[in-house]
């Protein structure tokens, strides 16, 4: 009880500027005639983990893709830790929707293949990918490729990847889009726990109202036509609750009817 | 196929084939087709005998560096058309063109360009199979998954890193397709190249069987040559399949 008070009072404050671990400055873009961004600003604090929401179209991906450094904007810069990004950097660390797993690789080497990408020595690189391996449940198939496992093994194998390498900043673009209901909730409890335990900021974009507010300590509500950001929600009581709970919670239902009542008008 | 439960083995049909140019040849319709058994017997007959060992071993070393031209010119050339915009732009209208156009016509050039020897048939070989494996590498290059590019790039890797680890092996699967129709290609190449620049090797041989009516040693040659071609074929074939497991997951 106490510590959820002291969370949501951290909360009610809002983030002091040296705890912004990424911000976007007026960025924008655009792809011919179409914008993509328009002017969007927006800060995320560290060690927590915010979600970019909304509609298809929304350029959600395209700004994870901007903080990825993997496109440039139009206008505006990104700042990571105060310093502006110029491309792809060590800080950051993507999840890809389609796992983007090497299909001739095993897990072991596509676990390590962004510290070999690094050029951390063979036998380093396989004990750190052996570490997150056995992290997030995938010890014994070491030796496995990926088309011999299930799509929520080959996601593992992506996030442990990700985490492998040590980055500050976790991008995860719609991670769970392309695994089963069941393996999703299982992951989205997982999430919940790296969040605590890895001293990490994770910036997580989804198309889904009811995963962003179970898992996120900050969503970001885009809107598209021209793209913005319409709202920002901090749920603040049911964060410190523990997982069964969270589905329950008053306020966790309040947050999804209240975005679902925005974002309507937007769907096709 | 199967016949009444029994399986047969793969190619069984050439047995049929090959009775029926053993029946044609012993009823002596023409002197162009011999009785096959003939042709095996004038075979073994010349196998080891020096002429034939120095022509395989001129066919040989000319096809080989031809080949070996054609892939490691072919798929570098390959992945940075299939990566780069403005190289595409620049050289695939002369892929194009080259992997379509009559390559024989071009052997009389190339006889004035680099002389009456070794030098023009492997350039020769290596015109017949370089340009499919060009165009199948960049086909292959083309189609890597985006994300897959995006990854190698969102940690880092270093263009070589990207080429050596991820676009070669993403595309592995159309480059030995490639690479196996440029083989064969290049079998014509050779052969062309021995016919019509200098008369050494295989080409030598058909020549002096050709002209002297020798035809039972005319096919013997051409089979052997046959079999060898096949043979590379399938070897390549085998190396597709066992990228095929990844093939359809990229």
């Amino acid at each position: 009880m106490v510590m959820s008070q002291t969370k949501s009072a951290f909360a009610d404050a809002g983030p002091l500027a040296d705890d912004i671990a990424v911000s976007v400055r007026g960025v924008s873009k655009n792809y011919g005639d179409v914008e993509a961004l328009k002017d969007m600003s927006l800060e995320f604090p560290r060690g927590q983990l915010t979600s970019l929401l909304g509609p298809s179209g929304c350029g959600k991906t395209t700004l994870l893709k901007i903080i990825a450094g993997l496109l440039k904007p139009d206008t505006g810069e990104i700042l990571v830790n105060g310093k502006p990004v110029t491309g792809p950097g060590p800080n950051r660390s993507f999840v890809f929707q389609d796992f983007a797993l090497l299909p001739w690789a095993n897990v072991m080497r596509n676990v390590a293949f962004g510290l070999e990408l690094r050029g951390v020595a063979k036998s380093e690189r396989e004990d750190r990918a052996s570490k997150y391996i056995h992290n997030v449940g995938l010890q014994g198939f070491e030796k496995a490729y990926p088309h011999e496992l299930s799509g929520g093994m080959r996601q593992r194998v992506g996030l442990a990847r990700a985490l492998s390498v040590d980055s500050k900043v976790l991008l995860l673009d719609e991670p769970f889009s392309a695994v089963d209901e069941q393996t999703r909730r299982k992951f989205q409890e997982d999430l919940l726990a790296l969040v605590a335990n890895e001293n990490k900021t994770f910036i997580f974009v989804t198309h889904s109202i009811e995963e962003a507010v179970y898992v996120s300590d900050q969503i970001a509500v885009l809107l598209p036509r021209p793209s913005r950001v319409s709202e920002i929600i901090r749920p603040a009581s049911f964060r410190s609750k523990s997982v069964e709970n969270i589905r329950r919670d008053p306020e966790y239902l309040d947050i999804v009817d209240e975005i679902w009542a925005s974002l309507r008008n937007y769907v096709e | 196929m199967w016949i009444k439960g029994y399986k047969l083995p793969a190619m069984s049909s050439l047995l049929v084939w090959g009775l029926l140019w053993e029946i044609i040849g012993q009823m002596g319709l023409t002197f162009f087709v011999p009785p096959l058994s003939e042709v095996f017997v004038t075979l073994f007959k010349i196998i080891g005998t020096p002429a034939f060992l120095k022509a395989l071993s001129e066919t040989a070393q000319a096809f080989l560096a031809g080949v070996f031209f054609s892939i490691a010119i072919g798929i570098p050339v390959g992945i940075l058309m299939g990566r780069s915009r403005l190289l595409d732009e620049l050289l695939l209208p002369w892929v194009n063109i080259f992997v379509s156009a009559p390559l024989t016509a071009l052997v009389p050039v190339l006889m004035v360009l680099f002389g009456f020897g070794m030098k023009s048939i492997i350039i020769t070989t290596t015109l017949f199979g370089i340009w499919i494996i060009i165009l199948n590498t960049r086909a292959g290059v083309r189609q890597i998954n985006r994300s897959l590019v995006e990854m190698a790039a969102s940690f880092g890797a270093s263009p070589m890193d990207a080429f050596v680890k991820v676009y070669f092996w993403a595309a592995l699967p159309e480059i030995l397709g490639g690479v196996r129709i440029g083989v064969i290609r290049a079998v014509k190449g050779v052969i062309i190249g021995q016919l019509l620049i200098s008369i050494v090797g295989f080409g030598a041989l058909f020549e002096l069987y050709a002209s002297n009516f020798l035809m039972s040693h005319f096919w013997a040659v051409l089979i052997v040559l046959f079999a060898l071609a096949f043979s590379i074929s399938e070897f390549l074939a085998y190396l597709e399949k066992k990228v095929s497991y990844y093939a359809a997951s990229r």
